[in-house]
C-alpha cells in the first residue's frame, strides 16, 4: 500500500479537476443521447461518481477529512435514490409497456 | 504517477462505451468497470474506507439493483428507442461545449500543487469513524431515516396496485 500511495505523489490537482469535468460531461451527454431511461439513470450515477472523485481529491489535497465524509453522504444519498428512481422506471414500463422517456411526453405539460 | 492516467484514461474510454453501448446490459457492465476505475482511483488517493464503500455499494448493490431492473423489465437491441442523428450530434455538441468550458476555464488558474498525502491516516477507517460520529453524528442519523424513507417509497411504488393502473 506505501508503494502505492507514493505513485500519486506527482500528479497535480488540475489532471484530477480535468478528469473529473471530462466524465462529468460524457455523464451529460448520455443524458442528452440515450432514450432509454435506464441508460440515462446509469448517465446520473456517473455524474455523481465524478463529483465524489473530485471531493476525495480535494480532501486528500487540504488534509481535511470532512470531503471523504460527503462522499460517504452522497453514496447513501445515491443508494436511497436509485431505489426509488428504479422502482419509478419499473412503474412506468407497467403502466405504458415501454422506457422511452418519449412516452412520457406530456410530463411537460 | 504513469499509473494514474492509466486509470484515467480507462475511466475515460469505459465511461464512453456505457453511453454508447447499444445493448442496455453492456451498458451496465461497462458502468461496472468504470465504478472499478474509480476504486482504484480511491486506493491510490489511500481512501481505504471510501474504496470499500464504493465496491460494495456502488458496485456491489447499485449496479446489481440495476441489472435486476433491467431483468425484470426484458430489454433487447430490437426495443431500444433510438433518437434521430441530428439529435444525437446536438447531444454530443451540447456536452463537448460543456466539456470544453470547464476545461478551458481550468486552463486559466496555471499549474497547481500536486495532490500530496500529509496525513497518511487520512482515508482509514479509524479516522473517518472518528469524523463521522463527532462532527457528522446527526447528519449521519439522519441519512438512516432518508434510507429507510426510500425503502418504503420504492416499494410503495412498485407494488401493483390495481386501482390506480384503471385510472391510467
Amino acid at each position: 500500500m506505501e508503494s502505492l500511495t507514493h505513485t500519486i505523489q506527482a500528479v497535480p490537482l488540475n489532471h484530477y479537476i480535468l478528469l473529473s469535468a471530462i466524465i462529468f460531461s460524457i455523464g451529460v451527454m448520455g443524458v442528452l443521447l440515450r432514450r432509454n431511461a435506464i441508460v440515462i439513470f446509469m448517465s446520473v450515477e456517473l455524474m455523481l461518481n465524478s463529483v465524489n472523485l473530485l471531493l476525495t481529491a480535494f480532501s486528500v489535497y487540504r488534509g481535511d477529512a470532512a470531503g471523504q465524509v460527503f462522499v460517504f453522504f452522497i453514496m447513501a444519498l445515491a443508494a436511497a435514490e436509485v431505489a426509488v428512481g428504479l422502482a419509478i422506471i419499473v412503474m412506468i414500463y407497467r403502466n405504458t409497456n415501454s422506457i422511452d422517456i418519449n412516452v412520457l411526453n406530456r410530463l411537460k405539460w | 504517477m504513469s499509473t494514474f492516467y492509466f486509470i484515467a484514461f480507462l475511466s475515460i474510454f469505459f465511461s464512453i462505451l456505457v453511453i454508447t453501448a447499444k445493448n442496455p446490459v453492456h451498458s451496465i457492465l461497462y458502468l461496472i468497470l468504470t465504478f472499478f476505475t474509480f476504486t482504484i482511483h480511491y486506493i491510490l488517493m489511500n481512501a481505504q474506507f471510501l474504496a470499500i464503500v464504493n465496491f460494495i455499494v456502488y458496485m456491489g448493490a447499485i449496479l446489481v439493483l440495476f441489472l435486476y431492473t433491467l431483468m425484470l423489465i426484458n430489454l433487447n437491441k430490437e426495443s431500444e428507442p433510438v433518437k434521430p442523428f441530428m439529435v444525437k450530434v446536438a447531444a454530443v455538441f451540447g456536452g463537448g461545449i460543456l466539456a470544453v468550458a470547464l476545461i478551458s476555464s481550468l486552463k486559466s488558474l496555471g499549474v497547481s500543487d500536486p495532490v500530496v498525502l500529509k496525513n497518511p491516516e487520512l482515508g482509514l477507517v479509524k479516522n473517518l469513524g472518528k469524523v463521522l460520529f463527532n462532527e457528522f453524528l446527526l447528519p449521519f442519523e439522519v441519512s438512516s431515516v432518508l434510507l429507510l424513507s426510500a425503502m418504503v417509497g420504492a416499494v410503495l411504488l412498485a407494488t401493483k396496485d390495481k386501482e390506480t393502473k384503471a385510472t391510467i
